[in-house]
């Protein structure tokens, strides 16, 4: 049941306690950072034949978005639709709003 | 007379209300099961400030642990505060058909924190976090489970040794301030609140024992 114990669903890695940090100001990292450790965790989920948890593409395209990196937060919530289409609604509707981005 | 029947009458059935939130009925909860989560950032009657933001990023691992699709809270956070709702008070106003429609989640998680952070009192500290929580289908809203759950945990000085006491009680408030009580307790209270109380959440399809607890 713990988040922590063997039987867990997902391969956590940094993305609650980002969202933490990022609200506190504790983070002294950059957003490049907080990427590239999201990126790492999402690989590593993988090599570990575990599944990222639900939320955290749609997180790291919100990331990339802030870097205005406009293709890569768009390939990001496509991935987050696709990995789980409960998101589908929401997804769509920033990868429509990613388009009316000159 | 009549009215005061009827103030009788009502009076009854407000003690009926209350007293069918607090039993083990799941059944509404089995007829709109929900698929998707979408936490609303909870409401803070604490004083400490830094307790919404806490709070909601412990939301989402028992959550999805449980078994359910979470929003990512940050995200929609900051997507509700650019379209007119800067604060946790008025994103829980949110129509429910604007977040079928605009966000298409099946249930709204609402939490309150009623207590959140770490007293001192001399040579003791104490850290707690309170939270009460509604899960409301969003097609209907009808409530489909509520939750309470109090996390706490007090560290005491050394013994009889009011000096030693004093020292520890000291020490406890730097490594306080440094890794943060409050937050660790949050996490507890919120593991606590969707899958360790005596009336959790129920499992959600993404689990492996999905419809295992189903009565």
């Amino acid at each position: 049941m713990g988040g922590c114990s063997s039987s867990s669903l997902y391969y956590w890695g940094h993305y609650d306690e980002q969202v933490y940090q990022m609200y506190n100001e504790l983070d002294p990292s950059s957003v490049e950072g907080q990427v590239e450790q999201l990126e790492n965790d999402v690989r590593k989920a993988q090599s570990k034949g575990m599944p990222a948890p639900p939320g955290v593409r749609a997180h790291l395209g919100f990331l990339y978005y802030k870097l205005g990196k406009y293709d890569s937060a768009r390939d990001a919530f496509i991935a987050e639709k696709e990995t789980f289409p409960e998101s589908s609604v929401l997804m769509d509707r920033f990868i429509g709003k990613l388009e009316e981005t000159p | 007379m009549k009215h005061g029947l009827r103030l009788v009458g009502l009076s009854v059935c407000i003690t009926l209300l209350c007293g069918c939130a607090a039993p083990r009925d799941y059944t509404q909860y089995y007829e709109h099961f929900p698929q998707s989560i979408l936490v609303i950032p909870p409401l803070n009657e604490s004083t400490d400030i830094r307790a919404t933001y806490s709070v909601l990023s412990t939301m989402t691992r028992p959550l999805a642990e449980r078994g359910y699709y979470v929003f990512p809270v940050a995200v929609v956070d900051q997507f509700l505060q650019e379209n007119g709702l800067p604060t946790p008070g008025e994103m829980h106003q949110i129509p429910l058909d604007k977040v079928d429609r605009i966000i298409g989640a099946d249930a709204v998680l609402y939490v309150t924190i009623n207590d959140y952070g770490t007293k001192y009192l001399v040579v003791d500290s104490s850290t707690q976090v309170s939270l009460t929580a509604r899960l409301v289908d969003v097609k209907t809203g009808i409530q489909l489970w509520s939750g309470h759950a109090v996390y706490s945990e007090s560290s005491s000085g050394g013994g009889n040794n009011i000096i030693a006491a004093m020292i520890a009680a000291a020490l406890n408030q730097v490594i306080a301030d440094t890794t943060d009580q409050a937050h660790s307790a949050a996490e507890e209270a919120s593991a606590q609140l969707i899958s360790r109380s005596g009336h959790p959440m129920l499992n959600g399809p993404y689990h492996p024992e999905f419809k295992a607890d189903w009565k």
